[in-house]
């Protein structure tokens, strides 16, 4: 019977019932009185100069409270970038300013240089289009390699050239030309990482207030981590000190990454609110959002592999250009480095890795992070690679994994991680059971009798997650601990709020991890609550992003309800005129070991509020107790995926028939949330391989900036979905042993549908080496042609 | 202004507005009916799916005047009489058929339409169906199967849970 209750049941979201019923409260659905709208004026040119913004007219115009422009924020901090990457000559990453509003330059299409707050929205929408700025055209750096040839157009002319780091990591060079010199093969693959957009249905909203009375501000933001936002906004940008300043993300549609980052547009509405004393509330529309949300990916690389005669791995080397945009977005400069670079020798016993990085300046929106930020560029580059170098070699593509897998741990790679636990073999193992891969033959003939190409694609993928050991980041550039937090207040007649760091916008926190604190202490899930996303009712948590929640402020979470025990232990010994040595919990029930003397939790928690019969003298009354946890390693999930296609060749086009993905999460709380997330993962992965592209042109007008240019993955795109998490290796130094299972599904998939399509056109003497993503059938059908 | 009267989960409503509010206004500021959202600006997405006089209507594509003496049911009407979910509404939590939350009122409208024009569709006629209607988080499994077994299907068979 599978577990209905504790750590590893299939519980219901109990956060569903709202949801399902219109009673979800997101952002845009909060209004304060008195509130004021916000439209911003955004530039419709990748690159100019700021020559005059004339506001007369929209001053004058009905319910306008205020036009402002970056003259305004002169003075004010520009939007700071949260970690430092040192350069392989030892120089800090170049780091150019980035202003609330855009001062005397305009940098990308949506690049905002003035904002209207008027009484009603069409009020501020009808001043905003009565703005007339003079913004002289310059030209824009828009392609990378271009953007770093001498003479290019400067993004920021207070720099020399567009480059904002180069950066070499991993084994020292001499080693690695030695070990590609003396290689029995080398393979060799150039490919691009598409630019995303990473679309969460939820449009970004902010609303800032103000309460003259205490001087206190306050932030309602679509954010998947109100605390980061507080502390970037109060302390760097706009000076308001901590006790002054509440932020707060309730629901929250979806995140994917790019709310995490602290953008213009909340700073701009709480500095308006403070200026103005009343509220200002900004409500992206979905093509604003495509033009100043962060993008992710957005990496060119060529990477190379240095096989031996026995066609083990000897060495890998990769180097990749990789688009920061115009501005450094909040962990812009970390996601091509350390989320990447660290996850470059796979699942791999390679013994020289050396990883190379340029960021790019461009005339494009800031790039970040987007679900699995870093290491789906790296998956993806090595992942093909190996199929790639399988093809050349005529040896199974499996195989050829199987005898390069890590077998033994911990591993230390020579990308400074250590591997703490893994099974390669088993996750493979149970992959090619789940698709079938001995009866595929069988399947390509059917296929092809009815004159359709049959691929089988494969690969295995291994990421970095539970983000971070503090002291670690902090050498590595971070300017942020990455521990997490959690209080857990139980209340006098036993039921139990826990404040957490961590903030759900889809991941079912509130349903999850309960199911933890109810497990260690016996008692009913519907005892407890997670309250989440309020910086003035939880402690100082560093929110959720890189499938850290569990692992991170779980572990706090477990920490503090571990504290809980010990000190009802101590009451509950009181009570029972026994030892709190001498004390069990079990189901709820405090009992002398040996003995039927018992209390009940209601009894010890009543206890420990009305402290009648209580040892005062060794302890405080009440039962409240915060854990700050900092991970002493990252956790490392690993699996394989397959996809199975066919492909018209006629056309070019493709249907996805399979899909399945066999993941190592280690333990896991509640299976049915962590599949839901595997098949979001793999929607996200498919959607980037088949669909998504964030396009440019050559003069950087973005022209993909709606729902109806950018192919959104559809019910109608994607199979159902076969998905695995049996092969356990538990993380071994987190006490629930869990790995984190957010970002997986994206990482692992879109190699398997490039490898399967590439399986089915390399038949009868076609030779097709390489399709960039996404392939949509002009590509594919193109590449058939040769 | 123009006066807008119309019957909204069952309750009549009147109310005084500019002509060229949007019936997702409409619902949202006058009404303070906020489980209808807005996902995108060019009618794409489907988070703000409503049922005006049986039918299923983008509701940001229509102005709210459009809707006079219009019967319409929002997600906030989907419910059953005592308040439990409905049997569409319980499928979407038993097989985990959201997450953030953000897509799913225009999913349950207009799943709830497919199932009263075709009440044992295909998984095929399912996904077909939700053409109009993005959702970012599941990757679709989960709502498909969620449909097909509030309509009485065995699900049971479907790829892993």
């Amino acid at each position: 019977m599978p577990k209905d209750h504790g750590i590893g049941a299939s519980q219901k979201r109990r956060e569903d019932v709202r949801f399902l019923t219109g009673a979800g409260q997101y952002t845009d659905d909060i209004n304060v009185y008195g509130q004021t709208y916000c439209v911003f004026v955004r530039s419709d040119v990748a690159h100019g100069k700021i020559v005059s913004i004339d506001a007369s007219a929209a001053e004058a115009m009905p319910g306008v409270l205020r036009i402002f422009t970056g003259k305004d924020f002169e003075g004010v901090g520009g939007l700071p970038c949260g970690w430092l990457i040192t350069d392989k000559n030892g120089d800090p990453m170049k780091e150019p300013g980035h202003p609330v509003l855009a001062i005397g330059k305009v940098r990308h299409v949506g690049d905002p240089y003035a904002a209207v707050v008027a009484e009603t929205l069409q009020e501020a929408r009808d001043a905003a289009e009565a703005i007339v700025a003079d913004i002289e055209e310059l030209d824009p750096a828009v392609d990378m390699k271009a953007a770093l040839a001498s003479g290019a157009p400067l993004v920021h002319d207070d720099l020399t050239d567009n480059l904002c780091y180069d950066w070499q990591f991993g084994t020292d060079t001499e080693t690695v030309d030695a070990a590609f010199a003396a290689a029995a093969h080398v393979t060799t693959l150039e490919l691009v990482n598409n630019r995303l957009v990473a679309n969460p249905m939820e449009p970004r909203v902010a609303l800032g207030d103000y309460a003259r009375a205490n001087d206190e501000s306050t932030l309602y933001t679509t954010s998947q981590n109100p605390h980061v936002i507080r502390l970037l906004m109060g302390a760097f940008v706009l000076g308001i000190p901590e006790h002054k300043l509440k932020v707060v993300a309730p629901d929250v549609g979806g995140g994917f990454g790019t709310k995490i980052f602290h953008y213009a547009e909340e700073a701009f509405v709480t500095f308006a609110a403070r200026k103005l004393n009343r509220p200002v509330k900004w409500t992206s529309t979905r093509s604003e959002a495509f033009m100043s949300d962060a993008h992710g990916r957005d990496h060119v690389t060529k990477i190379e592999l240095a096989l031996d005669a026995d066609n083990n791995f000897t060495a890998i080397r990769t180097d990749t250009l990789a688009n920061m945009g115009a501005y450094l977005s909040t962990f812009s400069s970390s996601i091509p480095t350390w989320l990447h670079g660290t996850l470059m020798a796979g699942n791999y016993r390679t013994p020289a890795v050396q990883v190379n990085v340029k960021a790019v300046f461009t005339n494009t929106v800031p790039v970040d992070a987007y679900r699995g930020a870093g290491r789906p560029e790296a998956t993806f580059q090595l992942e093909r690679l190996v199929d790639k170098a399988a093809r050349e070699l005529g040896v199974d593509p499996v195989a050829l994994r199987r005898q390069n897998f890590i077998t033994s741990f911990p591993y230390a790679t020579p990308v400074a991680v250590e591997y703490d636990t893994g099974n390669y073999v088993a996750t493979m193992d149970k992959l090619e059971e789940m698709i079938d891969r001995k009866g595929f033959e069988a399947r390509r003939a059917e296929s092809k009798a009815r004159g359709k190409l049959r691929g089988l694609g494969v690969n295995c993928y291994i990421e970095a997650c539970g983000i971070a050991p503090s002291n670690l980041v902090g050498q590595l550039g971070a300017r942020a601990g990455l521990y997490d937090a959690a209080t857990v207040r139980v209340n006098a007649t036993g039921s139990i709020s826990v404040m957490v760091g961590a903030h759900s916008h889809g991941q079912g926190h509130e349903t999850a991890f309960p199911q933890v604190v109810a497990e260690m202490l016996g008692i009913d899930e519907s005892m407890i609550d997670i309250v989440h996303g309020d910086t003035s009712k939880i402690p100082f948590g560093m929110g959720t992003y890189g499938s850290r929640s569990l692992a991170v402020c779980g572990s706090a979470m477990v920490r503090a309800t571990e504290k809980i025990i010990n000190k009802a232990k101590k009451i509950a010994g009181h009570m029972l005129e026994a030892s709190d040595a001498d004390i069990e919990l079990k189901d709820g029930q405090f009992t002398v070991a040996g003995t039927d003397k018992s209390v009940a939790w209601g009894d010890v928690t009543l206890a420990a509020y009305v402290p009648h019969n209580y040892p005062l003298e060794d302890i405080e009354p009440g039962l409240e107790e915060t854990a700050f946890y900092d991970p002493s390693n990252f956790t490392y999930p690993s699996g394989a995926y397959a996809c199975e296609v066919e492909v018209d060749p006629e056309t070019g086009r493709v249907e996805i028939l399979d899909f399945a993905a066999a993941d190592d999460f280690g333990n896991v709380v509640n299976p049915m949330i962590v599949e839901g997330q595997v098949h979001g993962g793999i929607a996200q992965g498919v959607g980037q391989a088949m669909l998504e592209s964030c396009i440019y042109d050559e003069n950087g007008q973005l022209l993909s900036a709606s729902y109806m240019d950018y192919a959104m993955p559809r019910a109608e795109d994607l199979p159902f979905f076969k998905v695995d998490h049996s092969c356990v290796t538990p993380c071994t130094h987190n006490p629930l042993g869990v790995k984190g299972c957010g970002e997986a599904g994206a990482i692992g998939s879109p190699p398997a549908v490039v490898n399967a399509v590439l399986d089915a056109l390399n038949v009868g003497g076609i030779k097709v080496d390489h399709i960039d993503m996404p392939l949509s059938p002009h590509r594919v059908w193109a590449a058939m042609q040769g | 202004m123009t006066k807008v009267t119309m019957t909204v989960n069952g309750k009549a409503v009147s109310k005084e507005v500019a002509g060229n509010t949007l019936m997702t206004e409409f619902l949202r500021d006058e009404l303070r009916l906020t489980g209808t959202h807005v996902g995108c600006d060019t009618s794409q997405c489907g988070a703000c799916v409503i049922h005006v006089n049986g039918q299923s209507v983008k509701a940001c594509t229509m102005f709210a005047a459009e809707a006079t003496g219009a019967e319409v049911t929002t997600i906030e009407g989907m419910a059953n009489a005592d308040g439990s979910l409905s049997v569409l509404q319980q499928a979407f939590q038993d097989h985990h058929g959201l997450q953030c939350g953000f897509c799913t009122p225009g999913m349950v409208m207009t799943a709830a339409k497919l199932l009263e024009e075709n009440p044992k569709p295909t998984e095929h006629e399912v996904r077909d169906y939700l053409e109009g209607n993005i959702c970012r988080c599941t990757g679709y499994h989960n709502i498909v199967k969620a449909i097909m077994a509030a309509s009485g299907q065995d699900v049971s068979s479907i790829a892993a849970e």
